[in-house]
């Protein structure tokens, strides 16, 4: 009895000599990146993997000692039961401590109810889905919505003293987005809607939808499409119907004009206005120290848009949330520290909304332009600190 | 009323051009299905072969389109004549549902390969200055690069036309999709015949593919994107017709064009609802052999 009472606070001993005598192991949080590799969106998942990857090149070194990311990335595919699917697997398999990314709202709705069942924090670094952060408590998202765009735009193109406006949309949750925030705005200036249309999501060719457009004569055209090889179609539609050219003013979010595309534009869009929240023009320093960082890892191999700049500062949220935390937390203490986020991105001054977990930021009125021989998206006015508006008429119930 | 009127003409003529490249690279399609019977769902790779061999040598090279184009075909040619021999050959006459298995893979994988080797981003196509801008013709302008498609479709479609009735070539060709075992008694080598109409269909895929790049962006997903249209001429057509899938493809790029216009909401989901129209009515498709 006394040997085995003996023997048992040795072994004790031993065990804390040994535990205070080796270094703190090192910790790996294991972030899941669900992205669309495949389908429709690839192309804008591409840029968004790039610019996510790129933070956390970066600025692994600021991490606390010991601690270490893991990116895991899976494809979604552009679809939602795909998507869902990923995210079960990351997070039941896999054990990843943060979600980021996502390019489509339908997958980000999608996989939004999980994220509240398994307590594991979503950083959405796309998806503009209005609705979506209020699907679960453990949403935030960095990138932006249609409204915050769109809703500007559609009061900026009444003061102008246009009158009858368009709508072209593509069929999907973020072209009914722009869509309604366009028409609400426009109308509530005492505009007048005289023809939406919404085409599918992988049309090829605008070119009778743009006819139609011209028939009806209005004084201006919004537009949404996915950015991607949809914008130049948009583009040489609009150029090939000559439609600018018979008086009507085309008016977009970013969507039509990402710098990635301009250089297969040719110079159709010269003059064009959009809004936007982040172009590669913009003049701040944040944004020159992200595009010092592209070029040297991409060179001309890409070309960075709004999907990157976007990608980028999520990473910075999820950093920072295991930098405050020294990369012990759980699902609570990150949204905790998410609400309220603030940070200095390439796209200027950015916070996430304590009470919506949404993106307040700039909105910017952009004139296309040629700048040293290349397509530049000229931001020309600011509008500051946009809270997303579709929240703000559409208070919870 | 006038203003309609020219709107139609408009949409007309678009979908005229996007007859024309679909027919360009369906027509292949046709004969080889018609001709040997085997399903190739592939057929599309083909096309985004050439039009990704024309992009790259023009865009990376500097190559002017011609050339490139010339390019694309002889480089979709030669692809296809080694896929002929590798895989095709061993399933000739056998199960069709292997052969389907087969092509699907064949698609897949070249999704995957571009995607590898060119990324997610559709390739720019920057035409040539002479074919950008418009065409005036007094009463109207056209688009210049879409008249081009018209004209140098019309002009292809004669060439083939005239290729299969007055060749020897095409005397074979069509002996062979008549009655094949007739065909091998009389002494054609069907087995040759069957590698050089594969090698002929797939450098008019590659034609079309390049010519269109315009219309129909080239992307990873081209050949399954575009897999159902291509399907679609070729079945309403009539398989192993060369004037089925000419008219089929008609049918197709401007009724899609006109519809889009008239009732934009609906406008995709009609050319399927004629498909199922004319199949039901001919089910061999419009000029095919009933046998």
């Amino acid at each position: 009895m006394r040997f085995e009472k003996f023997a048992a606070v040795v072994a004790a001993l031993a065990g804390v000599a040994l535990a205070a005598g080796t270094p703190a192991p090192a910790q790996t949080i294991k972030i899941g990146l669900i992205n669309s590799n495949t389908g429709f969106l690839a192309q804008a998942g591409d840029l968004m993997d790039k610019g996510i990857s790129l933070y956390i090149k970066t600025h692994e070194k600021e991490l606390p000692p010991g601690v270490k990311v893991e990116l895991i990335r899976r494809d979604d595919a552009a679809a939602p039961e795909v998507g869902k699917r990923v995210a079960q697997e990351l997070i039941t398999r896999d054990h990843v401590q943060f979600l980021l990314g996502i390019v489509g709202s339908p997958i980000a709705a999608a996989v939004a109810p999980l994220t509240a069942e398994a307590k594991i924090p979503l950083v959405i670094t796309n998806a503009a889905g209005v609705a979506i952060p209020r699907i679960s408590p453990y949403v935030a998202r960095v990138s932006f919505t249609l409204w915050q765009q769109a809703y500007p735009l559609g009061k900026w193109a009444a003061q102008k003293g246009w009158k009858k406006a368009y709508t072209a949309v593509s069929d999907f949750i973020p072209g009914h987005d722009a869509e309604g925030a366009f028409t609400k705005a426009f109308t509530d200036a005492g505009g007048q809607i005289v023809g939406a249309v919404r085409f599918p999501t992988t049309n090829p060719d605008f070119v009778p939808f743009v006819q139609r457009v011209k028939d009806a004569s209005p004084d201006a055209l919004f537009i949404f499409v996915p950015a991607q090889g949809q914008a130049t179609a948009m583009m040489k539609a609009i150029k090939d119907i000559k439609l600018r050219e018979a008086g009507i003013t085309v008016l977009s979010t970013q969507d039509l004009v990402p710098e990635e595309e301009l250089p297969n534009m040719g110079d159709t869009p010269v003059d064009l206005i959009t809004s936007g929240i982040y172009s590669v023009a913009g003049q701040r320093p944040a944004n020159a120290a992200f595009l010092a960082a592209w070029n040297a890892e991409y060179g001309d191999r890409a070309i960075p848009d709004f999907l990157s700049a976007d990608g980028w500062d999520g990473a910075a949220a999820v950093l920072d949330v295991i930098k405050q935390t020294k990369g012990k937390f759980d699902g609570d203490q990150a949204m905790a520290i998410l609400k309220g986020w603030k940070h200095e991105s390439p796209r200027g001054p950015i916070m996430i909304d304590p009470d919506t977990r949404d993106i307040i930021q700039n909105v910017y009125m952009r004139r296309t332009q040629m700048k040293d021989g290349k397509l530049a998206n000229v931001e020309f006015d600011t509008i500051p600190n946009v809270k997303d508006p579709w929240k703000e008429l559409n208070p919870p119930k | 009323m006038t203003e309609i009127f020219a709107a139609v003409i408009s949409i007309a003529f678009h979908g005229l051009a996007l007859a024309m490249v679909l027919y360009l690279i369906s027509v292949g399609l046709s004969v080889t299905m018609g001709l040997m019977g085997f399903i190739n769902l592939a057929h599309g790779v083909f096309a985004m072969v050439g039009g990704y061999a024309m992009t790259t040598l023009m865009s990376r090279a500097g190559v002017p389109f011609p050339l490139a184009l010339a390019a694309g075909v002889a480089v979709a040619v030669v692809v296809s004549l080694i896929l002929e021999r590798l895989l095709y050959r061993r399933l000739y006459g056998g199960d069709e549902l292997d052969q389907v298995l087969l092509t699907m893979g064949l698609v897949f994988m070249s999704v995957a390969a571009a995607n590898y080797i060119w990324g997610p981003v559709s390739q720019p196509m920057l035409l040539p200055p002479l074919l950008s801008g418009h065409l005036d013709l007094g009463f109207r302008e056209f688009p210049s690069y879409r008249s081009f498609l018209i004209v140098a479709g019309a002009i292809l479609v004669t060439v083939l036309w005239l290729g299969l009735e007055r060749t020897r070539f095409g005397a074979q060709i069509r002996a062979a999709v008549d009655n094949l075992r007739m065909a091998q008694s009389v002494g054609i080598n069907t087995s040759r015949l069957f590698t050089l109409s594969f090698a002929l269909g797939s450098g008019l895929a590659a034609l079309g593919g390049g010519l269109g790049a315009d219309i129909i962006p080239i992307d990873p997903n081209y050949a399954l994107a575009n897999l159902v249209y291509f399907l679609i001429v070729v079945s309403v057509g009539g398989l192993g017709s060369i004037r089925g899938p000419f008219v089929a493809a008609l049918l197709l790029g401007t009724a899609d064009t006109a519809f889009k216009y008239l009732v934009p909401e609906l406008g995709a989901f009609f050319i399927y609802a004629l498909t199922m129209a004319v199949l039901l009515w001919r089910p061999r498709g419009l000029f095919g052999l009933s046998r």
